[in-house]
């Protein structure tokens, strides 16, 4: 892996992928062994959308990694409610941190910041378009539960607007990989993104549903991502949709016995609380692998150790 | 015409709408109506003092009808034509000098073009006041925002950043 900024799963190789989940398995299995690697690192945090998983996540990873954090705070409570841009934010937090994670509301900020700092930007989520490293921690947790190659996945619920849907998608095209893409008519995929996973597999591992029925017992992994209220007009319409891309311990009979459930969560009423014993729930593992992904990931961006970053590889 | 080139589609009416120029660049064969879209693109307005002659819907040969642009005093480089390619294919660009055509070249479509288009995205980065000038990457069919990364195919003279 060689690359300055993470801002989008396109710019992944399948090399550079496994040489994510590869570390951050070794940093799995012990942890200790990169626990000062970073004293004295300095990460900056710039989330100016609410974050609990994502910013908690880097946090921990970049403390495990014997690094600090400086947190921009809340956008009410920093000088952007001054109208700063965030253009001369990110030049600024440059000066007291050695890495940015950058979460914003704007489609192509990690793209704008990135060229204004010179040290690594990791985004974070940037409006509707990506968020790269939850891509590697759902690959991580792909990989784990179910294997990443000849690999059916079914990803359901608001495709348009969720940007770890269209990360993930992305960086499964690297892998043999069979994507049906479950969701109401008003929530599909957007063109740009059902454009470029064609461009990427000639479209013939992608497919897209309307009801989970029809591909439920031939998957190996669940992907469920949250319907949002706000997205809907009125709230009939809202509950009649939603409540059809909800899954239950029932909706599971007709699926595989190994099938593994997966949410980027927060969940509200998308996964009954009945699946999280069973063997399908892996989505609080899931949450739990954000950190030695994010410190796999840090480690990466930050050292020059070229065996670390795998530079050979490319 | 006067410059030699096209007199099969030029007439005396045609020769009064639109006048020779002795040094500069004339844009033929632009699709009827596209004409003010070239000069907006090429950040023309005519406020630097230029003397601009514009001919819109003339009958052609080749396109029923055409517009024609003629920029006098100024020799306009590849790369400031090329991005007409995105509204107006089919242009041939001819460089005149002392009243005769000295180059004669095709638009051709560049990989890039930058400070031209604004995004159409309500939600994307460069909508807003940050100091990114827009950058679009071009499809065979369209352009292609490179921070939000919304495609455009259709009318896509309506992003002229004006």
């Amino acid at each position: 892996m060689r690359h300055d900024h993470l801002i989008t799963s396109k710019q992944l190789s399948r090399a550079d992928i496994e040489t994510v989940l590869d570390y951050a398995a070794e940093i799995d299995a012990d942890p200790s062994a990169v626990a000062n690697r970073h004293a004295g690192t300095v990460l900056g945090l710039l989330f100016f959308e609410p974050s609990t998983r994502t910013k908690m996540s880097f946090e921990t990873a970049m403390k495990r990694l014997g690094g600090d954090i400086v947190d921009m705070g809340s956008v009410e409570s920093s000088s952007v409610t001054k109208g700063e841009t965030l253009a001369d934010t990110v030049r600024v937090i440059e000066g007291y941190a050695d890495a940015l994670v950058l979460r914003h509301p704007k489609q192509g900020s990690a793209t704008m910041a990135s060229e204004f700092v010179d040290v690594p930007l990791v985004n974070a989520g940037d409006g509707a378009g990506h968020h790269p490293s939850q891509t590697l921690l759902d690959l991580y947790t792909i990989r784990e539960n179910a294997g990443l190659d000849d690999l059916t996945i079914g990803i359901m619920g608001d495709l348009k607007y969720g940007r770890t849907v269209h990360s993930l998608a992305y960086a499964l095209t690297n892998f043999d990989t069979r994507q049906h893409f479950i969701s109401p008519e008003s929530l599909q995929l957007p063109r740009e993104v059902v454009y470029d996973l064609h461009q990427q597999q000639d479209g013939t591992g992608i497919r897209e549903h309307d009801a989970l029925e029809e591909v439920l017992p031939s998957l190996d992994v669940l992907y469920v991502t949250r319907i949002q209220r706000e997205r809907f007009p009125d709230e009939n319409e809202y509950q009649k949709v939603a409540g059809e891309y909800q899954i239950d311990a029932e909706t599971l009979e007709a699926a595989s016995d190994d099938l593994t459930v997966m949410h980027p969560l927060p969940r509200v009423d998308e996964i009954a609380p009945e699946i999280d014993e069973t063997d399908h729930a892996a989505y609080f593992e899931q949450a739990h692998n954000g950190v030695p992904i994010r410190m796999a990931l840090l480690d990466l961006l930050l050292s020059d150790d070229a065996e670390i970053r795998g530079d050979g590889d490319e | 015409m006067s410059n030699g080139h096209d007199h099969h589609d030029g007439n005396d009416d045609h020769e009064l709408r639109v006048s020779k120029i002795r040094d500069g660049t004339v844009i033929d064969h632009v699709h009827g109506g596209q004409a003010l879209n070239v000069l907006a693109i090429l950040g023309i307005d005519g406020t630097n003092g230029e003397e601009v002659s514009v001919g819109m819907n003339v009958p052609s040969d080749r396109l029923a009808r055409k517009d024609i642009v003629k920029v006098e005093g100024r020799e306009l480089s590849q790369d400031e034509v090329d991005v007409l390619s995105l509204i107006a294919p089919d242009a041939t660009i001819n460089i005149v000098r002392d009243f005769d055509v000295v180059e004669k070249h095709r638009v051709e479509r560049p990989d890039v073009v930058e400070g031209v288009l604004s995004c159409p995205n309500p939600g994307c980065i460069t909508t807003g006041d940050e100091p990114v000038t827009s950058r679009f990457s071009v499809l065979e069919d369209g352009v292609r925002c490179s921070y939000c990364e919304t495609i455009v195919r259709d009318e896509i003279a309506s992003l002229i950043d004006t």
